[in-house]
């Protein structure tokens, strides 16, 4: 009856306008991966020409998929491992596996929001802590490890990690940083406290404050020195990169990751939603709009970047101007940038004794050299940024806004992953009954703060690589490939079809059908065997490590604990399904056995 | 006698030249970036400069040492370049022809560096002594760090916020307590119509028109139990 219909479904919560999901979908899409990730892909391979890649995998894989994960959310109106048990009940394995990778997830992308804090915080000073290297015990100079690199990488690598030079060497718990930490669960809990209630209000700030900031420093970035050079250089297409296959599966993998498809997340978010609701038309936007900030944060990154390596050029010829004047006593002003070529042969002409001693230091110069040095990750957001911002006028001003918009788009993703956990823990009826919402809310928030102070540790920054490279990619991979599969051929493509016709009103036409049943599934399982190969083929894997000696980050091998823990992620979250079926299947055998026996 | 006059002046005069000579025992070089410092105030480095420079040597030598005993004339200047660099020795007036030793002229130098930088206009990085290293002027730290108080302020207006919500969370519970007994009622009556109870009404499964999916007909809840 209707009155029946009515009282289940107003039993769950639902979004206040549909405007509050589309918001909630680029708020949890749109983050740090679209800022730190994709201008490096683009500088990588081939800069405009990688354009080309991307919107091919984004109309062949991305909208897809998020199309398929969204309208099984809005269809199922559960969260993942609830959906997944409808569709068969053999697959409630994949929900706990999206629940288990969302959980990784979420223990160690908060440390992001933990730096971001630090930083915010630290940009109310002047002048700012990562301009100038702090002083020696005798004053007489600055630091060692500070002189041997740069002050903002000096002010990452010791003052805010205060990194150890290996994994096994864990250290102490940093107490700044644990406090950092602390206060972004708190934000985080705070805001998904009374579900979508507050977490719709929350994210019409986390998805437009970013883009406002994006605005103001696009016309900051444009308006710098030698900005021209970063963009000219990002521009130019090198359409040669277009037949490394690198570039195709650098294209495919930033698309899937950067959607967030198979984290769970997006079926909570859509199983909020009133049954009617267009998702078809909401997928398209959420992918469009994700890709543009993508694009739209490249132009601004690399505005930043030929400022930062304009200014270091600039810098380097002065140093060389300022030594070739000070040994052979020139007048000021007679060695400019112009004629220094010129000078330099003239000076190795008529002195050449004095300009051979000299000539060790006199390094070439290149503003080619400078835009080369390709950074993605925390080395991006925190130490290339940040360099970038010490040299503009007002930096405090441009600081705070650049690290509140990093926050937004941090809290952003992370109201995704929590609701992904928190949803299928308030779908389900034993644990619901018992606790409120808050109160599981809190205990996940402290779960992770706790598990999340090893982040904290000297070699936190270590463990915090391990996790963002192997925590979530082969595992989603592969729950992504069971979804697609167990929709188009356990559940049955026409059926998932008629019920969205009977749910929207709108039959998805032969494109989507097309893309769910043979492309999008090519492409996923021509990824896995890439990344399996590649991690077979390099044998032992390794990383980065600081030296503070040297200044520079050196590669060491994982010892084999590390390894292990690498091997448990992976394992934990991709046995969750094989185990899940065969769990189910157990379970239908005892009852029938016990019901065959009593009758 | 007039021979004998000029005899001695040129002696002196070559002793004199012979003690400022770059690299010579106690002789410091220095170097000016007039331009770099103030662009197009830059003043031209002529002879009054240099007089100037003498009479700021005489003035560090003096109140260094407090005796009243070094004059202008003391200062001894050479190998003035473009660039503008030059060299410098401070002869000593009491004995003859020695210069006053390196040590005493770089504590002089350090102790009013300060009135030596303000005269020319310039700073210690535009006004080089070049043996001599300045002492960096450490930052000012105020006594809590600013950081820590801004995460203050930011953590008790989150907790602020977190207090609010659960407080008023607890007051809409007890709200709804009284009103979901209500619909507890009617909720059970509903379980009966709806035989799957995660909200997928029959009516969908009849659209296969009689055809009966595997999965369900295996399923064991068509066998009442007993």
């Amino acid at each position: 009856t209707a009155a029946c219909k009515q009282a289940m479904e107003k039993s769950r919560p639902l979004w206040d306008n549909p405007l509050q999901f589309v918001f909630a979908c680029i708020s949890y899409a749109v983050g740090l991966g679209n800022v730190w990730r994709f201008p490096y892909l683009c500088q990588m391979y081939g800069g405009g020409g990688f354009l080309i890649p991307y919107f091919i995998m984004l109309i062949a894989e991305g909208m897809p998929l998020l199309y398929l994960e969204l309208a099984v959310g809005q269809r199922m109106r559960k969260g993942s491992i609830g959906a997944w048990k409808i569709i068969s009940p053999y697959l409630c394995g994949v929900g706990v596996a999206s629940v288990v990778v969302s959980f990784f997830l979420s223990m160690y992308y908060n440390v992001i929001n933990a730096w971001a804090f630090w930083y915010l915080f630290h940009s109310f000073q002047d002048p700012l802590p990562w301009a100038t290297c702090p002083l020696n015990s005798n004053r007489t100079g600055y630091e060692e490890e500070c002189e041997t690199t740069s002050s903002t990488q000096y002010f990452w690598y010791r003052q805010t990690l205060n990194i150890s030079p290996s994994l096994e060497a864990s250290g102490g718990v940093q107490w700044e940083q644990a406090l950092c930490l602390t206060l972004a669960w708190l934000v985080v809990y705070l805001c998904i406290l009374r579900g979508t209630e507050s977490t719709g209000k929350v994210v019409y700030v986390t998805a437009s404050l970013p883009y406002c900031v994006l605005i103001v420093y696009l016309i900051r970035g444009l308006t710098l020195h030698g900005a021209v050079n970063g963009l000219i250089y990002m521009f130019t297409p090198k359409l040669e990169q277009l037949s490394n296959p690198k570039a195709w599966i650098s294209a495919a993998t930033q698309i899937f990751f950067s959607l967030g498809l198979g984290f769970g997340s997006l079926i909570a978010f859509a199983s909020y939603n009133e049954p009617s609701n267009n998702c078809e038309r909401h997928a398209i936007i959420v992918s469009l709009i994700n890709s543009a900030t993508s694009i739209f944060a490249s132009i601004v990154t690399f505005s930043i970047y030929g400022f930062k390596a304009t200014f270091n050029y600039e810098s380097c010829l002065n140093r060389v101007i300022l030594l070739l004047m000070n040994t052979f006593d020139l007048e000021e002003g007679s060695l400019t940038a112009d004629n220094l070529s010129e000078m330099k042969d003239y000076l190795m002409a008529t002195h050449p004794q004095e300009y051979a001693h000299l000539s060790p230091q006199l390094k070439n110069c290149s503003l080619e050299a400078e835009l080369d040095t390709a950074v993605q990750g925390t080395g991006l957001a925190f130490i290339v940024y940040s360099e970038a911002i010490k040299n503009m006028e007002v930096p405090q001003l441009y600081s705070v806004l650049y690290f509140i918009m990093l926050l937004m788009l941090g809290i952003g993703s992370m109201l995704g992953n929590t609701a992904a956990i928190l949803t299928p823990l308030t779908d389900s009826r034993t644990i619901a009954t018992r606790f409120s919402k808050e109160v599981i809310s809190g205990a996940v928030c402290f779960i992770n703060c706790v598990i999340g102070l090893i982040f904290t540790m000297e070699a936190g920054s270590y463990w915090f690589d391990i996790f963002n490279d192997y925590a979530a990619t082969l595992s989603l991979l592969l729950i992504v490939l069971v979804e697609t599969i167990a929709v188009c051929y356990i559940y049955g493509i026409r059926r998932f079809e008629k019920d969205l016709y009977t749910m929207t009103g709108r039959k998805p036409n032969w494109y989507w059908k097309l893309m769910w049943a043979f492309a999008s599934p090519l492409l996923i399982i021509s990824l896995f065997i890439f990344y399996l190969s590649d991690y077979i083929l390099t044998g032992t894997l390794q990383y980065q490590a600081w030296d503070a000696t040297q200044g520079q980050l050196v590669t060491k091998d994982y010892p084999g604990y590390a390894l292990a823990m690498i091997g448990l992620l992976v394992a934990s979250s991709t046995t969750c399904i094989p185990l899940g079926a065969l769990v189910t299947f157990i379970r239908k055998r005892l009852k029938r056995e016990s019901v065959s026996t009593t009758a | 006698m007039l021979r004998v006059l000029l005899l001695t002046l040129s002696v002196v005069a070559i002793a004199h030249a012979g003690l400022c000579k770059p690299d010579a025992q106690n002789a410091f070089k220095v170097r000016l970036s007039i331009k770099t410092a103030l662009g197009d105030n830059a003043y031209a480095w002529d002879a009054n400069e240099e007089y100037l420079f003498k009479a700021m040597m005489a003035f560090a030598m003096r109140r260094y040492s407090s005796k009243s005993t070094t004059q202008i004339s003391n200062v001894l200047l050479c190998n003035v370049t473009d660039r503008v660099s030059f060299w410098f020795v401070v002869t000593d007036s009491s004995k003859n022809v020695t210069t006053i030793p390196g040590s005493e002229v770089e504590a002089a130098i350090r102790m009013n560096r300060n009135r030596i930088n303000s005269a020319f206009l310039l700073s210690d990085k535009t006004l080089q002594f070049v043996k001599i290293t300045s002492t960096l002027s450490p930052p000012v730290e105020p006594s809590t760090p600013v950081w820590l108080i801004v995460f203050g302020v930011v953590l008790c207006l989150i907790l602020a916020g977190i207090v609010f919500l659960v407080v008023a969370g607890i007051r809409q519970h007890k709200k709804k307590n009284k009103k979901s007994t209500e619909r507890e009622n009617l909720e059970e009556k509903c379980e009966v119509t709806i035989t799957v109870e995660n909200g997928i009404p029959c009516e969908a499964l009849d659209l296969k028109a009689g055809h009966i999916n595997g999965v369900f007909a295996a399923d064991d809840e068509r066998f009442t139990s007993l």
